[in-house]
């Protein structure tokens, strides 16, 4: 797709959801951070699948088979361009972020010996925190925590000194979803690299918001979700180096995975299919791929832009709501902002901005250990995408303060 | 003392002079401002119902044959919600509290606050709510 300026009434044009009424009200969308919202091209292409190609892949000598199969690996070609990696086979389908975490650490884990350690942060989402903890029950190692200062920034000298030659993973998130933290991941790849660590970037909540280049970065492993960028739900991406990919067992056994079975031995296929057992997520894989065209045909310096300054009207404007209390005041921050207000609860707050047709998220965002080191028992998040406007910031600080007018 | 039909009638008769949402949560929120519904000494962990939105104590006891509830929650919403069935359940038998159907709640709009989404306690609480008549009744 040809890249066009950026237009916010065009681009809001293409997301139908984004003129639905809630409650009898325009609907404000500020749960981005949750699951993002899917442009027509996406909707389109999945129905198109469904209706015109809907075949089993990689076993029908059929036209629809090879037509389905041809669809789902131009979506992996696309998604490698897209990421910078090598090789399309070092792009793994799976179910999502967590199911792409959990297949490493099963995967990567069983080359683990007891007393190796796993280096993980403070602000992880529970899907980057619970794998692991298995992992080590399973094999005897030992996870290790890098802290986090008040303002929801890593503190990086802690981490040099948690790395040695034990850490054998280093497994982070790109960006918290709860603070917006932007984590130095640069810095957390080569310093890992120097002690011999592999790195696993969690990508969910960056790879909607900037540019990713695996090839640049260097991560060994880089994982996310299709439907928080704009893509179809249960599909996500595991990106990981072709020759570490090789030296890990499969996740899971099935069809579509094996070389040849007899009752006694199997043979295992090559990457990608070899982490890839069973009928994938034939139409969700298609679906991506659509997805990541939609995002090639945006101007991503634009997108960052205009985000950059909803986070930045946003914040100003919620410093006049009295009591305001931020979480997650890092320098470096995507489009997401969580706070509470002084007296009221998060749940009652959400609740009546439902009411009045904005939806936000409100709990501890599955990250227990962020909420517990704050002492609160959760937050109010706002979480921004491309196609959210000033008008709608506007919109939400006036319900806001018409929440909490009635609540105190 | 009226029955568990008679006071869900009642309340429902309140709500249905509130039209718009506004006044009807601006009641709610009253009532959950007006109700200290359980002592702190008894907000035990046993007692709590972990939320993943909002936390719920809820104790039940039986006194002249009869279920007697206090609870609470951190939540002012789901705290005036929580008065509502107290008001409905409380000072009635363990075998008209097991078999009640709260059917009250979608009446008076408020439905979704039972959704299993919410993780606001409240489902968890009902449920406890109604085992420990079950307990009773059966003791």
């Amino acid at each position: 797709m040809e890249k066009v300026a950026f237009d916010i009434e065009k681009i809001r044009s293409q997301f139908p959801i984004l003129h639905r009424q809630i409650n009898g009200k325009q609907l404000v969308y500020f749960d981005n951070g949750a699951t993002s919202q899917k442009p027509q091209v996406v909707i389109d292409r999945i129905t198109h699948y469904y209706a015109q190609e809907n075949a089993n892949i990689h076993r029908g000598v059929h036209t629809l088979s090879q037509e389905a199969t041809t669809a789902y690996e131009e979506a992996r070609i696309g998604i490698q361009r897209y990421l910078g990696a090598q090789h399309s086979h070092e792009i793994i389908f799976t179910k999502g972020t967590t199911d792409s975490i959990n297949l490493v650490a099963f995967s990567f884990g069983e080359l683990l010996e007891p007393g190796d350690e796993i280096i993980i942060s403070a602000m992880e989402h529970h899907s980057n925190i619970v794998p692991w903890q298995m992992l080590c029950e399973r094999k005897g190692c030992i996870l290790k925590f890098i802290p986090m200062s008040t303002k929801g920034e890593l503190e990086m000298d802690t981490y040099t000194d948690l790395l040695c030659e034990k850490t054998k993973l280093v497994a982070i998130t790109h960006v918290s979803n709860a603070l917006g933290t932007v984590n130095d991941i640069d810095l957390i790849i080569k310093t890992a690299h120097h002690v011999g660590a592999k790195v696993l970037i969690d990508g969910a909540q960056s790879i909607q918001h900037m540019p990713v280049n695996v090839a640049d970065l260097d991560c060994d492993f880089y994982a996310f979700s299709g439907h928080k960028l704009f893509g179809p739900t249960g599909i996500g991406v595991l990106y990981g180096k072709e020759a570490l990919f090789n030296a890990m067992p499969p996740y899971q056994g099935g069809g579509d995975m094996i070389k040849e079975v007899t009752l006694e031995k199997t043979t295992y296929n090559s990457l990608p299919h070899k982490f890839e057992a069973g009928t994938p997520n034939i139409a969700g894989g298609i679906g991506l791929g659509a997805a990541f065209e939609y995002l090639n045909s945006l101007d991503m310096e634009a997108v960052q832009e205009h985000e950059k300054e909803l986070l930045d009207y946003a914040t100003e404007q919620l410093k006049t709501i009295h009591g305001i209390q931020f979480y997650g005041e890092a320098t470096e921050k995507v489009s997401v902002v969580s706070f509470l207000v002084e007296g009221t609860h998060p749940y009652d707050v959400g609740t009546l901005l439902d009411k009045m047709g904005i939806a936000v998220r409100t709990g501890h965002h599955c990250t227990q250990p962020i909420m517990d080191f704050y002492k609160i028992p959760g937050t109010i998040r706002a979480s921004f995408a491309f196609y959210n406007t000033k008008a709608e910031v506007d919109i939400f600080i006036k319900a806001l303060q018409r929440a909490v007018d009635m609540l105190k | 003392m009226k029955t568990i039909t008679e006071i869900e009638q009642e309340i429902i008769d309140e709500f249905a002079i509130y039209d718009d949402w506004m006044d009807k949560y601006e009641y709610i929120i009253e009532l959950g401002k007006d109700l200290p519904l359980i002592s702190e000494k008894k907000k035990t962990d046993d007692k709590l119902i972990k939320g993943c939105q909002s936390r719920v104590w809820v104790n039940a006891e039986k006194q002249d044959g009869k279920m007697i509830f206090t609870a609470d929650s951190d939540a002012i919403i789901t705290k005036g919600i929580i008065g509502l069935l107290i008001r409905v359940l409380s000072h009635q038998s363990p075998e008209d509290v097991a078999k009640s159907e709260l059917n009250f709640i979608k009446e008076i709009g408020l439905q979704e606050h039972l959704s299993p989404t919410r993780s606001n306690g409240l489902v968890s609480m009902i449920q406890q709510m109604k085992l420990a008549a079950i307990k009773q009744s059966v003791l």
